[in-house]
Order: structure tokens, then sequence, then C-alpha cells
């Protein structure tokens, strides 16, 4: 199968990658563009490691053609801080000890910033129905959704 | 998220404090390297091809087409891997797990492996390989797998600890006994007597990263391996040996480590990646997808478990036994040994006896899963303390702080409990307003015990000090929840200096000493210990150099808050040195400043937790939600609070989800038939409420700071305080874990008549 070229932009960065059209975003972007930030737990869209973003949207992306990223906008987990300014989110689940094997905590960035964009100030319940494509199996979430909880107060300040 | 530190009476300056894990801006930012994150030139994609069948002979494999398929650098079976075990069964058994040898012996087992230039050509060179399969009976329930005429699964393997030794193959690879007393007699002074049966369902650890490594093999036979693992050492020890190669020629390194809770310390495809390196002569990359590491890496048993308690009236046990049958998969191990030792742990009896059977299945290989083999004993025991405890009309708590261990208490497996926490954490679950939250309809609470022995095991430890008085310190214990910053805190305590002022660095199989692996909750209690040792190597040499630059005795210098101190009428006026000022000297005063230590940590401190929990089911459906839940657990002085709590509401939630939905569904065709996260549902953030934690502090006396093993026990007790809550909640006892709604509805229809 003849590889496509695929113009796209990662992190807002205009970036460009040749890969056939069955493989999936996840590999595209792991494999091609080096950002091995983005995490493959199961290749099914049932844990939500691979996480990012696309035209804004929360996807996972090994549901996503490689090719089907042309001309659209990615952001990754490597997009999340500015410059040498961590992002809340990254600052908070740091603080609040929010990881402890650390592969889950890419995807769980991306969603919880997806649902910090569309809801400044949500309820538990919210944090916790927001993050329930994304699996962890070391924390019992409990660190977690307390970190988005301060991550929000932070960012509602700002 | 309460913490008692009454017990203890050590003072500390940094220990208990909750700073920032130095891994962290990697593993926020995508930085952090796990198993599948590096790359070699010129590496290649590495498949392997499974058995679709649960048991059956292996006639011919044809892999010519594959092997003739442009891009295909290699294709390799089990005539690649020549036994060079010696005799060694338990090696043999690790090779032929990792790829079949004349016989599939579960749905999963590898067979064969290729690596090809791109995981497109790999993937169609597995469809190329043809395998004659001649398929066998099989059996995949533990209780099937030992009735007459069930299918012999390992025909080498006959019951070892019964006697006369038996002459024909069985299923049941061991019986191992434990206990003391006399049982018979002690159900003879009982009031009342509680028998039940119990099962609970096979489950996997879950972690969120697959099995993943680079390999790399050169003409010379010396090697490398990246690898995501929870003991590099014991990795390549044992890959080395397998293969022929010398330990010191295979450098093993460890990747970061997205989750093992004990399925990370065997190696299941590492040997094959090497082989096929030295075949193709080239790196190879091997990962596996989530579908291979639920059918084919170890998931946890599942029993069979029979309890008799029999109590007085006024709540003294006089007599307990217990009959545990674990599922080992294909290959025997002591997992119902384990069984049998944990099952009674936490209680002072005069009278108790329990016998454990090792057993096998056409399954997988069966792993390390977080305290194995406990939950399901204390599933069966806890469920029928509380049974005995309302024939007694006695409350369920006060009825266990009356049998609960304490110092002085023989234990069922043995040893003499030195100071332990299993009656404080009953205390304190008696006194926790969780016990005080009112029930709502269709709710119920529950609560039960359950021990770990954890464990402590070879350690090796470098701390050096640098020009600028910051401090490396190198461990071999991988990091796999936040160890290295309870190793700089711990350091940074003994030095005197802030935690900041110490990296912890894992280092690669070439750079230390052996170390056991991450496993036994001992990262922090044996590399802890190592590194206060070498820590105290170091201050001995901080002294000698001070003694040295000041021109005095090296006897009147003592090490003080991170400072050498001059003693003395003679020297008292000297101004202290701080370690940095040592250290800038060092070049000057005989050279670079380390520490270094070798110990066997042993005495790792046996760890007792009690749980709450509180549930609703709604009766139309048998769905249950956890509504409250509550750890309280002895961790000895917790270094890190933050991570102690983690791994306390980590392994609640586990259980939870064992308790609740996981399990292993295996076909009438022996083949696993939910080998994915959807279909074998883990818990998920809406499914859980906040963990709340509670720590109590009872020092180990056989470590400098009293620090126990943390990690495990908190998957101890969920099973049967969930169970227990779940029983109260509907008025039916729940005896088959996990309690699904389809089980619990079917238990609501049975006890109703209709």
């Amino acid at each position: 199968m003849p590889s496509v070229l695929v113009s796209t932009t990662i992190n807002g960065d205009a970036v460009e990658y040749a890969c056939p059209q069955d493989e999936t975003l996840l590999d595209s972007l792991r494999d091609r563009v080096g950002l091995t930030g983005v995490k493959e737990g199961c290749g099914t869209g049932d844990c939500g490691a691979c996480s990012i973003t696309l035209d804004g949207r929360l996807v996972c992306s090994c549901l996503v053609l490689g090719v089907e990223a042309n001309g659209r906008e990615i952001t990754t987990v490597e997009g999340l801080s500015d410059g040498d300014k961590l992002h809340p989110l990254q600052e908070k689940f740091i603080e609040h000890a929010a990881l402890q094997c650390g592969i889950c905590t890419p995807g769980f960035l991306i969603a919880a910033k997806a649902l910090l964009d569309r809801n400044p100030n949500p309820t538990v319940e919210e944090i916790r129905y927001g993050l329930a494509g994304n699996l962890c199996r070391c924390t019992g979430y409990d660190k977690i959704v307390r970190a988005v909880q301060a991550a929000a107060k932070q960012m509602r300040k700002k | 998220m309460p913490q008692d530190t009454s017990y203890t009476h050590q003072k500390f300056n940094v220990i208990g404090t909750r700073p920032k894990r130095p891994d962290g801006i990697d593993k926020v930012t995508g930085r952090a390297k796990f198993g599948a994150d590096t790359s070699a030139p010129g590496q290649l994609v590495g498949l392997i091809l499974r058995s679709p069948h649960a048991h059956a002979t292996i006639r011919k494999i044809d892999t010519s087409k594959a092997e003739r398929l442009k891009g295909v650098k290699a294709v390799l079976t089990s005539a690649d891997l020549p036994d060079l075990t010696d005799g060694d069964r338990a090696m043999l058994d690790i090779l032929e797990n990792c790829m079949a040898r004349g016989r599939a012996l579960y749905d999963g087992h590898a067979v064969a492996a290729v690596a090809a230039i791109d995981a497109q050509t790999a993937k169609k060179a597995l469809k190329l390989i043809k395998v004659d399969y001649k398929v066998l009976p099989h059996v995949t329930d533990v209780d099937e797998a030992i009735k007459p005429g069930a299918p012999i699964i390992q025909d080498w393997v006959f019951t070892a600890g019964v006697e006369p030794k038996p002459k024909r193959p069985s299923n049941i690879s061991q019986r191992t006994e434990f206990g003391h007393g006399d049982v018979e007699a002690g159900f003879a002074e009982a009031d009342v007597i509680v028998e039940r049966s119990y099962k609970t369902e096979q489950t996997h650890q879950g972690y969120i990263e697959p099995h993943a490594c680079l390999a790399s093999v050169r003409p010379d036979g010396s090697g490398e391996l990246w690898v995501t693992t929870q003991g590099h050492f014991t990795f390549r020890n044992i890959c080395s040996s397998l293969l022929g190669m010398d330990v010191a020629k295979l450098k093993v390194t460890a990747s970061e480590i997205g989750g093992g809770f004990g399925g990370k310390t065997h190696v299941w495809m590492e040997p094959v990646a090497l082989a096929l390196s030295r075949k193709a002569n080239r790196p190879v990359k091997l990962v596996m997808s989530r579908d291979e590491v639920f059918r084919a890496t170890g998931p946890t048993c599942s029993t069979s478990v029979d309890v008799k308690i029999g109590a007085k009236k006024d709540g003294t046990i006089t007599a307990a036994t217990a009959e545990l049958r674990y599922q080992n998969g294909a290959f025997p191990n002591i997992w119902g040994m384990l069984g049998a030792m944990t099952s009674f742990a936490c209680y002072d009896l005069k009278n108790v006896k329990s016998i454990g059977y090792d057993i096998l299945c056409n399954r997988p290989k069966v792993a390390a899963y977080r305290a194995p083999s406990a939950p399901m004993a204390a599933f069966g025991v806890e469920s029928t303390m509380d049974l005995v405890a309302a024939e007694i009309g006695m409350d369920p708590v006060d009825f266990r702080i009356k049998n609960a261990a304490k110092e002085g208490t023989l234990a069922s497996y043995g040893p003499t409990y030195g100071p332990i926490g299993i009656g404080p954490t009953l205390e304190a679950v008696k006194n926790h307003p969780h016990m005080r939250a009112r029930l709502g309809k269709n709710q119920g609470r529950g609560m039960a015990c359950g021990f770990w022995f954890n464990f402590g095991g070879q350690t090796c430890t470098d701390l050096n000090i640098g020009i600028d008085g910051t401090v490396t310190l190198t461990v071999g214990t991988v990091d796999v929840g936040g160890s290295r910053a309870s190793l700089s805190l711990i350091a940074a305590e003994e030095l005197g200096i802030p935690y900041d002022q110490v990296i912890t660095n894992i280092a690669d199989t070439a750079s230390l000493g052996f170390n056991d692996m991450t496993e036994g909750s001992r990262g922090t209690f044996s590399s802890g210990m190592a590194a206060i040792f070498a820590a105290r190597n170091a201050i001995e040499v901080l002294r000698k150099r001070a003694a040295q630059m000041w021109e005095i005795p090296v006897e009147a210098v003592v090490w003080e808050k991170g400072e050498a101190k001059a003693m003395g009428k003679k020297h008292g006026n000297l101004p202290q040195l701080s370690l940095k000022e040592i250290a800038a000297k060092a070049p000057n005063t005989g050279g670079p400043i380390a520490g270094h230590s070798e110990v066997v940590a042993d005495n790792a401190g046996v760890s007792f937790a009690s749980h709450i929990c509180d549930v609703e089911v709604d009766p139309e459906t048998g769905a249950t939600k956890v509504i409250r839940y509550t750890v309280i657990q002895d961790a000895g002085k917790a270094i890190h609070p933050d991570y102690v709590e983690g791994q306390f509401q980590g392994g609640a939630v586990q259980g939870i989800g064992w308790a609740l939905n996981e399990e292993y569904i295996y076909g009438e065709d022996g083949r696993l038939q939910n080998a994915g996260f959807l279909d074998y549902r883990m818990p998920v953030c809406s499914d859980i409420p906040f963990i709340d934690t509670q720590i109590l502090e009872i020092p180990n006396p056989n470590h400098p700071y009293g620090v126990r093993g943390v990690g495990e026990t908190s998957i101890v007790p969920p099973l049967a305080a969930i169970g227990n809550a779940v029983s109260n909640a509907v008025g039916v006892r729940l005896s088959h874990v996990p309690m699904s709604p389809p089980r619990i509805l079917k238990a609501l229809v049975e006890a109703s008549g209709s």
C-alpha cells in the first residue's frame, strides 16, 4: 500500500509525514513524528492513553487514521506546557501525586484539559464522568480528581 | 487523609513530608521513556504467533513461506531455543511458556515469532506461518481440573506433599499444610460452627502499559535489552541463562514502567526478542498488543475455597480450617501455598489448619498480582468471620478485635509476631466516622481485614557526592510509583541535607550489583535501608575528609545536620564544615566521596489493613455501586505519605474491580472471550468514590526508620469487605467473586424462591 503525504499542525508547528493508508494516527505520531508521549494501552479506544485533541476535539488517536490528520490541528501532551511553564494541570498532577507509574498521565492531562476548556468549573461528578474514558490502574482516581479540581480552581483565578 | 504518627517515636526532618517527585516533569510532559518509547538504528519489528487452541499437540510448523516474504529477517520457533536449562524444570517452564515446545497449553501460547522491517510485513509474515495442530481435550475450571478423567496438563507433574508419592501424574502439583493445635478438639468446644464454600474468578493486573522491549544482540554474543520490568537484574539472569549468554555480557536497562503489580516480575517474550535479534543480527522491538497481554501474560489465580470457623458464644474462636484450591495456569507454582499461609494470619488462634492445593489448568501461566493469593483466601475467611459474628450475635468489628493477632501471637503460618498493627487498625475502624455514616435504602456496610508478608531481599546501592555537594543515589530497584522521591527523602534525612539536593537514579545492570525485583512491597523498604547504610558509609568518609581539612583526629569529628562539627575543648571553636564545603575540596583530600551498601534486607515487617465499605445495590439490575470506602493500614513509618495513600487507594480500587466486575471468561472451546478492556471492564473514574485513607505508623523494629512494606496489603480486604457490604445490603450471602449484576440477581432470585 503506497504511503500518503500528510500535512498537519501539531502543537502549533507545521509538520509533514508520510504514512501507509491503514496506519493509525497513534502510530504516525509515535513512529513517524517521534511524539512518544502519546501512549498505546489497548489500540481499541478503551483506555484513553492515546488521547489527543484533533481540531480541539478529544479523540483516541488509535481510532483515527494517520491520513485523516491532513489539514487539521493536533494537540498532544508535548504541547500542553507554555515554553518552560507547565500547564496548571501538569503542575497540579505533580503537586497532588496524581500519578504513580505515569503511563496514563498524558491521556488524562489531555482529557482533563478538554473538559476544563468546555467546563471551567466542573463538579466532582462532572470530572469523574469527563475522565471516564481514561483508565488508570495505579491511583484509584482519587488524587487525579483532586488535581483536576485544584487546577480548575487555579485556572479560574486567571 | 489522617495520618496517625503517635506510634512512631523517632523525630525526622524531611521523612514524612510530601515533596514533588523528581520524575514528575518528565511524566506530565511526555518525555518519560517507557518500554515502547525507544528505538535503535535499523531496528526490526517483532511479532508473535499464538495458539488459538487451549490444548493441542503441535505436529508441524511450516515457516518457509514467511521466510521467503520480502522484508522478513528472521522467523523463530522453539527449534531456535534449545533447552540449556540442565534439568532445571522451573527454568524450562519459563522457556516453554515463552515459546511452545511441541504442545500448546493455553489459548494465546506463543508458537512462533517473526522479525521484519515494518509492522505491515511482520503481520503478513505471521499469516504465512502454517501450524499443524492436533487439538486435545482441555480444562479451564479449577474444580473440574481435579475431577477423575480431567485432561492431564503436565504428564511430569506428580502431586508433591502427599504420602505415599503418587504413581500417576496429576493436575494437583502440590499440597501444602499450615497451622497448629487440634482443630477437631477446637470444633468440639465451639457453640457455633459455620462452614461455607467460595469461588473467585481470574483477574488480570491490568497495567496500562503492555509488555514491550527492544533487544539487540551482537555477533560476538553480547547484547542489550531495554525493557519494561519490575526487575531488570532478574530479567538479565533469566534471559542470559535461557539463551546461553554470559551474565555480564547482557546489559539490561529498565525503562520507566507503566504499571506492573506483579505482572512484570516474569519474563514473557523478552528471551524471544533477544533470540530474534540474534538470528536477524539486528535490533528487534517487540511490543505486545492488549489482546496478547490478556491471553498470554499472567493473570492471578481463579480459586475455590472452603472455610470452617467455630466459636464460643463469647466470641472466642475455638478452631478454624480452610482448604484452598488455586488455579496456577499451565505451569506449577506456589500460589495455593501462599493462600494457605495468609488465610488466618490476622488472628490469634489456638487451633488452626489451612491446606493449599496448586492446580494446573489450560490457562496462561499465573503471575504474582499484588499480595498474590491473599485476597481470595481473605474473601473466604472474612466472609465466614461475618457469618460467625452474626450467628453469635456479636458486632463483626468486636468479634475481630477479640480474636486479633498481637505481638507474641503464634501465626497460623509459623512465625511468632513482633509488634503488629491488626489490633490498632480494627480499633481505628471502630472509631472512624465512616462507621457512623447513615445508610439509605438498598445500601449496606461491610468491613474486612487483610494481611501480607512483605519481602526484603538482595539490594545494592551507591551514593556519590558531587563536587558541588549534590548527591546521586543510585539504586537497582525499579520505581513503580514514586520510590525515587521516597529514596531521595531517606538519603537527605540521613545526610542532613535538603530533599532537592539528592537525585535518585535507577541503574542498569552494568552499573550496579544485583538487586532483587521491585516486588513484595520491597522497593522503598529495602532500597531505603541500603540508602541509609550507604549514606552512613559516606558520612564516615566525610568525617575523615573534614578531619583532614582541619588536621585533627577523625574521632573528634561528628556529623550533625548536614555538617561536620569538631568536638572537644581543643577543636570546638572550629567553624563547622558543610557537606558542600567538604565536597568542594574532595579532589585534594583523597578523591571522590561515596558510600556503598550491599545488604539482604530481611525482616520486611508484616502488614495489616482493615477496610470499610458502603455499597448500594440496585435490586432491579443487581448492579452495585461503591458509595463510601475507607482504608486503614499500618504502614510502619510513612516516608512520603502521598505515595503511601496512593498505594492504599490504588490497591483498594483494584480490589473493587475484582470484587464487582473483572473476570476472565472462557468459552466451551477453552478460548478467552474477553481479552480487551471493553469486555474486561476495570473500574473507571465515574465508578469510584473518593477513597479515604488512614495511615497508622507502627514501626518495624527491623528497619532503622521503622519502615514496613506498604504497596500490597491494600488489595487483600476489598473482596471480602465488598462481599460483606453487598450481603448486608441485599440480605443474601454472596460467595462468588466477582459479584457482577447477573450473579447478584441470581442470588436474589434463588433467595426469594421465585
